[in-house]
């Protein structure tokens, strides 16, 4: 037998042993993210590569949401798992442990219990009503409506209450909703059914379209919590992932710490563009963006001894926080705002399933009420009246229309996460789908950095170093990097100024690490050096770019660096349309004239300098490696290495939608055929039974088919 | 057809079995990695598992 080998693991070692202990829930347990992670054999190699550790006690492996949950030895911590995990050729991060916990689904299982209820009884019932159809006399089949009714009404008394619940609810508003006409419906169609079956008159009995009428809303109703649960879970990951280690100030230098040992009192280093992890006291003037918090998008000013709350990105100068609460006191009220800012998603955008609702209650209340009418009139029968009324309710609810989105949406969302995008807006598959040009931000996103470093005295070195620590720019990290071992120098009044650099005071001298014409230069006060970059795109770029052009999506470049540089590399990547020497405030702007031309934009940015222009964006994304205030601009944020995902993300929104157009279409003609028909009061239960699931089950076929 | 009286009762009670089956997978958490546990079913207890390869 061969296990296929994926990306993730080619770099894997033979393992020995994997650990298939299932992990106990009472221990405490670490999550680390394993974003590459693929097949079976990646399984087992990360499992055998945790066996082998003496601190790990018990390692499970979970594919689907990509993460392994470890139960350590007491007294140790991840660091050693991380490290094998990364020599083995995994990439792996810490997750918050905290930040995961919400992720606990009471409501999908509820709504699933529900839709399993609501299916056996449908099950038992449509095996009774084929005999009824199939002309059973007469004793029988009064005993038959009444063995239907045995079972259909207690399992509706259970599994339709999210569709009473609902409605009643927005009756009392004074408002109509999407349930309404379904509640009405099933109540009708119980109550009459009822009636029939004590009155023993052998007319039909709706039981059988009741429930599955129950039960395919109940499946759509659990899809749509899916993909909603998927993007709340995509929001509580990247918190997760971004959280937990911190720069601690101390009385010797500065050291790396997990989050959660901060104490009130400790003084804690944040770039530019980090996030504060605990709340606490900015020591001097700052600005801050607290757009996770709040959703407003201006940044706001901070005097010095101005409260900085968790969550919120530090912007333009490097700030020293010292902490008030420890982590967990400040986690909670941070999560609890980005989870909320994550659904909410973008107001001004209306999705295709809103459309539909607000044109479907008042189309199937006024048919239904027109044919009750009419026979009424006509007829002046009123028990035939409102059979006609309940069979047309019955009819053209919306079950095929209930499925038709949350399916596909369902489907596609699953797909990208399995590819490694994950989308944080529910609305960002139908936005995508919108896109015809990609934007694409040249450092840090289509590149990295790689400083190749002239000899540099210790002095230099040191003020380098110290420069390239309070940025978060990918050159200063490069930079960073290949300095790393040096003493940093003792900096005064450090600022970062998006765009142009970090400048600061050196024994009361000016000092900076600015942009110059080739690339980074460090300015002493006596002279200036150049510090040469390399920069490497990354891999799979170009095939990216040819894949986007050859998909008919328009790719441009934007970037502060010199155009002369930026022409290079577009050269090489094969993008003809490039902004050089753009300013961070004109990315926006020139993000913005592209909309007004009428292009839908898809900004793919990573840094301090891109978070405007990412929200200003009709969508957007991020690497997984950018700044915390880019990814929470952003639409979703890609994991793994590459960026060859975008175009796959892009025609896989295109897909969907088409899909999306097609369910509704199929769910429409559907009801053409079958409103007539209730209307003019030929409609029986069997027909009702045969349209109803064949046209959801249609729809369902449709939105999972490859 | 004084068999229904037995053969309803029956059928119902074997599907109520299903029923209770499903909630117990529901409740004890068999939907929480179904691409891990498909891919499980490809690893061996005590064999090396190697990944092909190219």
């Amino acid at each position: 037998m061969t296990v296929a080998a994926c990306p993730g693991c080619i770099a894997l070692a033979p393992s020995v042993d994997t650990a298939r202990k299932g992990v106990p829930d009472t221990e405490a347990a670490v999550y680390l993210a394993l974003p590459q992670i693929r097949c079976a054999a990646c399984i087992a190699g990360v499992e055998g590569v945790l066996a082998k550790l003496p601190s790990v006690k018990a390692a499970r492996v979970n594919l689907s949401a990509k993460r392994v949950r470890l139960v350590l030895a007491p007294g140790c911590d991840a660091s050693t798992a991380l490290q094998a995990l990364n020599d083995a050729g995994f990439d792996a991060h810490e997750l918050d442990a905290t930040a995961l916990r919400p992720a606990n689904d009471d409501a999908g299982r509820r709504l699933l219990a529900r839709a399993a209820v609501a299916g056996f009884a449908m099950m038992n019932v449509m095996a009774i009503s084929v005999a009824v159809w199939s002309g059973a006399g007469d004793v029988t089949r009064v005993m038959f409506h009444w063995v239907s009714a045995v079972i259909a009404l207690p399992a509706l008394a259970f599994s339709a209450v999210p569709f009473f619940a609902s409605a009643w609810g927005a009756l009392r508003a004074g408002r109509v909703n999407m349930d309404v006409p379904i509640a009405l419906a099933i109540l009708l169609a119980a109550a009459t059914s009822l009636y029939e079956t004590f009155a023993a008159r052998g007319a039909h009995t709706w039981f059988d379209a009741a429930l599955s009428l129950t039960f395919f809303l109940l499946v759509g109703r659990y899809l749509e919590h899916r993909a909603r649960a998927t993007a709340r879970s995509a929001a509580a990951e990247l918190t997760a992932l971004e959280l937990p280690r911190a720069t601690r100030l101390t009385a010797t230098g500065r050291e790396t710490v997990d989050v959660a040992v901060l104490m009130p009192d400790d003084r804690i280093a944040l770039a530019a563009g980090a996030r504060a992890p605990v709340d606490g006291i900015a020591e001097t003037a700052a600005m801050v963006d607290r757009s996770a918090l709040t959703g407003e998008a201006d940044p706001v000013a901070l005097a010095a001894g101005g409260l900085v709350c968790a969550g919120e990105v530090i912007l333009g100068a490097p700030l020293t926080l010292r902490a008030t609460h420890r982590a967990e006191d400040s986690t909670l009220r941070r999560l609890a705002a980005l989870v909320e800012v994550a659904e909410t998603g973008k107001h001004r955008y209306s999705g295709i399933a809103d459309r539909a609702a607000r044109l479907y209650a008042p189309v199937v209340h006024g048919l239904a009420a027109v044919a009750f009418a009419v026979w009424w009139a006509l007829t002046g029968d009123l028990h035939h009246a409102i059979a006609v009324a309940t069979a047309t309710l019955i009819i053209t609810c919306p079950c095929a229309l209930a499925l038709a989105i949350p399916a596909v949406t369902a489907a596609m969302t699953g797909r990208l996460f399995r590819a490694g995008v994950l989308l944080k807006s529910p609305t960002a598959l139908e936005r995508l789908a919108d896109i015809d040009t990609v934007v694409f931000d040249k450092t840090g996103t289509l590149t990295e950095g790689v400083a190749v470093l002239p000899a540099l005295d210790p002095g230099a070195a040191s003020v380098a170093l110290s420069l390239a620590q309070a940025s978060h720019h990918p050159a200063s990290r490069a930079l960073a990097a290949s300095l790393a071992g040096q003493a940093p120098a003792e900096l005064r009044d450090v600022v970062e100024v998006a765009g142009k650099g970090v400048t600061a005071l050196w024994n009361g001298e000016p000092v900076g690490l600015v942009r110059g014409e080739d690339g980074p230069e460090l300015h002493l006060p006596d002279r200036c050096i150049p510090l040469p970059l390399t920069e490497t795109p990354r891999p799979g770029t170009a095939a990216l770019i040819a894949a986007l052009r050859a998909g008919g999506w328009q790719v441009a470049m934007v970037t502060g660096d010199t155009s002369a540089r930026a022409a290079a590399l577009a050269a090489k990547l094969g993008i003809d349309q490039i902004h050089a020497g753009v300013l961070p405030y004109e990315k926006v702007d020139l993000v913005r004239g592209m909309t007004e031309q009428g292009r839908r934009v898809l900004m793919v940015g990573d840094g301090l300098n891109d978070t405007a222009a990412l929200a200003a964006a009709h969508a957007s994304l991020a690497p997984g490696s950018a700044l915390d205030a880019a990814r929470v601009a952003s639409d979703g944020v890609i994991l793994g290495g590459t960026l060859g995902t975008v175009a796959q993300t892009l025609s896989l929104a295109r897909r969907a939608r088409s899909r999306i157009k097609q369910n509704l279409a199929l769910a429409a003609a559907y009801n053409c055929v079958a409103i007539p028909v209730a209307v003019m009061g030929f409609a029986t239960p069997l027909m009702a039974a045969a349209v109803m699931s064949s046209s959801s089950i249609l729809v369902v076929l449709n939105a999972l088919r490859r | 057809m004084n068999i229904l009286i037995v053969l309803i009762p029956v059928s119902i009670c074997l599907g109520a079995a299903g029923l209770i089956a499903c909630l117990w997978t529901l409740r004890s958490g068999q939907y929480e990695d179904l691409e891990g546990d498909a891919a499980r079913i490809l690893l061996e207890d005590d064999m090396c598992v190697e990944g092909e390869e190219g």
